[in-house]
């Protein structure tokens, strides 16, 4: 076949590509874990972590530019490797949501948690869980599945207005409670943006397979419409 | 033919097909090519290219064995109808080709020249300035008009024979691989020259060079090879920006990646 090498090289960058994801994926869930159980030196080896995960965006990103210096791509291999560019970028910004809630629970100091972590690992759970299918999607260029992972944002946006609710009902009886509430809501913002960010490697997905730009539908700009209207 | 500019495009091509003896080098092709725009026609090697292109100026009459069916239309006249002069269709569409080929005499009589055996009347010295200058070489060459051409480089040259078409105010220009000789530099001055020519000429070119076609063109055609006969068809014809990031033939994508060819 033609273009051996470039083949080659485009599985190797997706294999990257992955491999960030991978920590990304454990750096979101290792926060909310170390969050769960107070446990300050996990945290803090998230920000260790986290610069790893920088790196290794850096190093894709580098290796993309020689890529599209020495290859010229064309058509989909173009779109391919303009996605990839956008795509790292998203998982680098995710890593810097599970490093923001690391810092929280630092933060935090000896205050105890305002109440057990129930829906925070949920969503948690729910956001590293689309972010691997969304990369197996892009991996494997199924536009099928990428299309319809957005939808399903809608699930940890239900979990934050849960979250949302249940912190108001305790800032309401004590609002001594407020610091501590505010962290938390902070901390479900976090895993809110996260799994917003998977919509955005969908649609890259789709532009990939497809050569059209544009969003895929999920009910967010409903949901921030709702917010605050006591619902 | 009538020279009114009355529709958007400069010459259309309608079921045209090339042979060479019996041989169909070029089969069906269906073309509408956009006035003042610059259209790449890309393939691989031995796909029609060529032919296709010299058929526009009737280049492909010097072949003994070659002949054509359907029709090219300019301002509505087919090009090969029997009271068409050869000549004047090689007038009105001029050629480029890959190795740059000026006339043994100076710089100037290769201007000259043409204009004169096609009965120019005017001031000559002018022409000559405004078709170098036309071609972007007048700065270079303004002081040795009277040198031998053979004096220039590569790329000196090509922009000469450029300059050599235009004297003669063609409508559309063909190029076989205007630049495929040339070295970076003189490639890349020639496609600035042609985003200048473009605005008084229709530029066909002929090109291998996929990044030089997503460059400078505006629509491209993609050719291969098809069919028991394996002659050379346009098998995509679409913009050029559409081409080079989402074609829509399989066989178009795996050529622009290269992946075929």
């Amino acid at each position: 076949m033609l273009r051996k090498t470039f083949e080659s090289e485009i599985q190797q960058l997706k294999d990257d590509v992955l491999m960030l994801g991978s920590m990304v994926e454990k750096a979101v869930l290792d926060s909310v874990e170390a969050l769960k159980k107070r446990d300050i030196k996990a945290s803090e080896k998230l920000f260790l972590e986290d610069q790893e995960i920088n790196k290794k965006r850096f190093a894709i990103e580098n290796q993309l530019m020689i890529l599209i210096a020495t290859q010229q791509p064309m058509a989909h291999d173009l779109r391919l490797l303009a996605s990839c560019m956008e795509i790292i970028s998203e998982l680098e910004r995710m890593g810097d949501y599970a490093k923001g809630i690391a810092n929280i629970n630092i933060r935090m100091g000896d205050a105890p948690l305002l109440k057990p972590l129930i829906d925070v690992p949920r969503m948690a759970q729910k956001g590293a869980d689309m972010l691997h299918r969304s990369l197996t999607a892009f991996v494997n260029e199924d536009i099928e599945t990428a299309k319809t992972i957005p939808v399903e944002d809608d699930e940890v946006d239900a979990l934050y207005n849960q979250v949302y609710r249940e912190l108001m009902t305790f800032v309401i009886q004590d609002p001594t409670t407020i610091e501590r509430a505010n962290w938390l809501l902070w901390v479900a913002h976090n895993l809110e943006r996260f799994a917003d960010r998977v919509t955005n490697i969908c649609e890259r997905t789709v532009f990939i397979v497809t050569g059209e730009m544009k969003e895929i539908k999920s009910t967010d700009d409903e949901f921030w419409r709702n917010q605050g209207k006591g619902n | 033919m009538q020279s009114e500019n009355n529709t958007q495009y400069a010459i259309e091509t309608k079921d045209l097909s090339i042979f060479y003896g019996n041989f169909e080098a070029v089969k069906d092709v269906n073309l509408k090519i956009e006035r003042q725009k610059i259209t790449a026609i890309i393939g691989p090697s031995g796909c029609g290219k060529s032919t296709l292109l010299r058929a526009f100026n009737r280049m492909n009459d010097f072949v003994v064995t070659s002949s054509v069916k359907g029709e090219i239309l300019m301002h509505g006249t087919n090009l090969y109808s029997r009271d068409i002069d050869p000549v004047e269709v090689r007038r009105r569409i001029g050629m480029v080709f890959q190795k740059p080929n000026p006339f043994p005499k100076s710089i100037y009589e290769n201007i000259s020249w043409g204009a004169r055996i096609n009965g120019f009347k005017g001031n000559m010295d002018d022409l000559v300035e405004q078709s170098l200058r036309g071609a972007a070489l007048w700065e270079e060459v303004k002081d040795k008009l009277q040198e031998s051409a053979y004096a220039l480089s590569g790329g000196q040259q090509q922009r000469l024979c450029i300059a050599r078409t235009i004297a003669i105010q063609p409508e559309i220009i063909l190029m076989d691989e205007p630049a495929s000789a040339l070295d970076p530099i003189s490639t890349l001055r020639i496609e600035e020259l042609m985003q200048e020519l473009k605005k008084n000429y229709t530029i066909l070119i002929v090109t291998h060079n996929m990044q030089q076609a997503a460059r400078v063109s505006d629509y491209t055609a993609m050719m291969m090879l098809y069919g028991e006969t394996r002659s050379g068809t346009v098998i995509e014809f679409d913009d050029t920006k559409k081409i080079f990031t989402n074609p829509k033939d399989k066989r178009t994508e795996d050529y622009v990646t290269g992946r075929f060819g």
